[in-house]
């Protein structure tokens, strides 16, 4: 049954992928008015698949990895939602569409990797560590694409450009930096939460963190993700350099995710 | 039913011809009882503002109002004949659609226009000059005004400059709730946007002008801050909006200008309007990060930009009217078969009633229920019977030949008058 939901909630999603790519080109108006239902709609069955499979247990649940896609996939709708709710705008949803409709498509293909990631250790710190270090990526994508977006929005407003279309419905110079800015700081403590929990893990398995090229990168992410908070506390970076920090740590966080095809070099299966 | 629709508007008539001809609000109530008495004229109503002034009549038979204004307001008909407007049957309603819709207005998707008709409705309606074909056309013109304005961004662009720098600050800054703005030097441009920005909920600002006394005034009548021209820049970046309109013939902001102040704002954005001629602020400082500089130039390039947006839109909302007339028209025709309906119904029904009276005579005494079914059975006669020809009766309005099939029904069922016989 919970495979079901999740291709329902697919499903779903690919309305918001339609709209996402059409509203690059334009934009229909029926897309418009019916995506936000749609992939509402999926964001629950979604919530419904994740939930029904954490019951259902090890024995039926798709593997760890498909799990963590699919828990990264909702984080960001949920994402999308919040900052909608909050800022009346769906001009996210062109990057988070296409995303998470990726990561159920992984998700829901059939997988026959192992189901726990490391035999021996306690599932819950796992789910911990890695639920932590998700919800602190979701807050990095959306800090990372509202620095793409101030970006554009800059560069409309400075060249004077009245035209129509998708990138002239932009939300305000200011409520994007807000958006940005309070992501970065939401994710922050999540992340490195996140990586604590990690690192303890690590510990009672006495394993060497520095031989896997996963913890490295984040680190690395992590202390980007420190500089871009610190630069723009100290000196309100914005615009372009924030740009361009947010795009490294981005980079970082994608590398560390991907690495490995999602496991540690120390418990790769 | 037949609409005639005549007036003079601002494309029509010079402002001279129209202030001749402008009813004020409290000689409406006359001038629509005086047309109502015109000579075959049912039901009138009368829109005058400061852009237009419009006669809206319906008729049976067809008539002729176009000598009204000039006997009304005393005017030779001969100087008026050029300026003034004649629409009948489709064309008066595509222009009161129009009208409604602001498509006629001087400022396209202007929204005051919408509540000028519906005023002019409320009067007429309320002295009982309008009831009920005007009554239903003028209600299908707020729906379709209505549907325009959702359904395009028609009254969504900004023209006048002030609003475009209002719009442009909103882009940057979202709100202006809580900004604050330096006025640099004075005049009526900048006056008037600085009463725009205010509107907007800006929280404070300064002026700052090469006399002293003229920015006091301004900060006394705006409740603003007076600051000396010598602190201007120990103090302009206090401000998230700059508006310059001062006589100076070189720039007063230059490119280390607009550095110092990023630096001391910690590079919050900061936003120059530049009204002046020549030009007050440096281009070169728009290529700083977080800075914005827009020129007269510029202002009118997006109001225009506005202007050309508001076309597209306007020929969307053209393309709306066109099917609403269409759908109006069809509305109509099948309201003229609706008296024929009535009597025709009514006509059987009274031979149905004498039917069931001589039959009660003849039977003598019947139970209720064995009159009830008698009853059920003559009504559902005459329904079925009726059936056909008033279904050919409201199928037939779309087709050419509607009027002979509307003769041949009356005819043949003996229907005198087109009105129900009560």
């Amino acid at each position: 049954m919970p495979q079901l939901w999740l291709y329902v909630a697919l499903s779903l999603y690919g309305v918001g992928l339609l709209y996402a790519v059409v509203s690059l080109w334009g934009g229909r108006p029926i897309l418009t008015r019916i995506m936000l239902p749609a992939v509402g709609l999926g964001t629950i069955f979604h919530f419904v698949a994740l939930v029904e499979y954490g019951m259902l247990g090890p024995a039926v649940a798709p593997s760890f990895l498909h799990q963590m896609e699919s828990l990264l996939a909702f984080l960001l709708m949920a994402f999308f939602f919040v900052v909608y709710f909050r800022y009346k705008t769906a001009s996210p949803g062109v990057a988070v569409f296409p995303v998470a409709f990726l990561l159920t498509v992984l998700a829901s293909a059939p997988s026959s990797l192992a189901n726990s990631p490391s035999p021996g250790v306690s599932n819950r710190w796992i789910i911990i560590h890695v639920g932590l270090i998700l919800v602190g990526y979701s807050a990095l994508f959306f800090s990372f694409f509202a620095s793409i977006l101030y970006l554009i929005q800059e560069r409309n407003l400075k060249a004077k450009a009245t035209g129509g279309g998708f990138w002239s419905r932009l939300p305000a110079l200011a409520t994007i930096d807000d958006i940005g800015y309070k992501c970065l700081v939401f994710g922050f403590p999540f992340m490195t939460l996140g990586l604590i929990a990690g690192s303890i893990l690590a510990e009672a398995k006495q394993l060497n963190l520095f031989r896997d090229p996963k913890i490295l990168l984040s680190i690395l992410m992590w202390a980007v993700y420190m500089v871009l908070l610190y630069t723009r506390w100290s000196a309100g970076w914005r615009g372009r350099r924030a740009a361009y920090l947010a795009a490294f740590a981005f980079a970082a966080a994608v590398l560390a995710w991907s690495v490995n095809s999602g496991w540690h070099r120390f418990i790769a299966p | 039913m037949n609409f005639q629709l005549i007036g003079v508007n601002h494309n029509s008539a010079p402002v001279e011809v129209r202030e001749r001809l402008a009813i004020p609000e409290q000689r409406l109530p006359d001038a629509i009882r005086t047309l109502v008495q015109q000579p075959g004229v049912e039901e009138g109503m009368v829109l005058s503002t400061c852009n237009r002034v419009e006669l809206l009549t319906s008729s049976k038979q067809g008539t002729d109002v176009r000598g009204f204004l000039p006997t009304y307001f005393g005017i030779n008909p001969e100087s008026l004949n050029s300026h003034i407007y004649e629409f009948r049957q489709q064309d008066a309603v595509r222009h009161v659609f129009r009208v409604a819709s602001s498509l006629d207005s001087m400022v396209v998707g202007e929204p005051q226009i919408l509540g000028q008709v519906k005023e002019a409705y409320a009067i007429a309606r309320g002295l009982g000059a309008v009831h009920s074909a005007l009554d239903f056309l003028l209600s299908r013109a707020f729906a379709v005004a209505k549907r325009v304005r959702s359904e395009t961004a028609i009254g969504s662009s900004n023209v006048s400059v002030s609003s475009v720098a209002v719009q442009l600050a909103e882009k940057i800054f979202g709100s202006l709730k809580g900004t604050t703005v330096y006025m640099v030097g004075a005049g009526k441009m900048a006056e008037l946007a600085a009463r725009r920005l205010m509107a907007n909920g800006v929280s404070a600002i300064f002026f700052s002008n090469r006399t002293h006394e003229r920015a006091l005034q301004l900060a006394e009548a705006f409740g603003g801050e007076a600051v000396p021209f010598e602190r201007l820049y120990e103090t302009a970046d206090r401000a998230d909006i700059v508006l310059t309109s001062t006589g100076a013939a070189e720039f007063l902001f230059q490119r280390q200008h607009g550095e110092r102040f990023l630096a001391r704002r910690r590079n919050r954005p900061m936003f120059f309007i530049d009204i002046s001629v020549p030009r007050n602020i440096d281009p070169e400082v728009n290529r700083l990060d977080g800075m914005f500089v827009y020129d007269i130039d510029d202002l009118q390039a997006v109001a225009a930009g506005n202007t050309a947006e508001r076309q597209r839109e306007a020929e969307r909302a053209e393309q709306i009217v066109q099917a609403e007339v269409e759908r109006f028209a069809a509305r109509l025709k099948s309201l003229a078969v609706v008296p024929t309906i009535l009597s025709l119904q009514e006509q059987c029904e009274t031979i149905r009633q004498a039917e069931m009276d001589r039959i009660r005579g003849k039977l003598g005494n019947i139970t209720p229920d064995q009159e009830a079914a008698i009853d059920a059975m003559t009504r559902g006669i005459v329904n079925k019977l009726l059936h056909t020809p008033i279904t050919t009766l409201k199928s037939s309005v779309a087709e050419p030949e509607a009027a002979s099939i509307h003769d041949i029904i009356r005819r043949i069922f003996n229907l005198n008058s087109g009105k129900p016989t009560k």
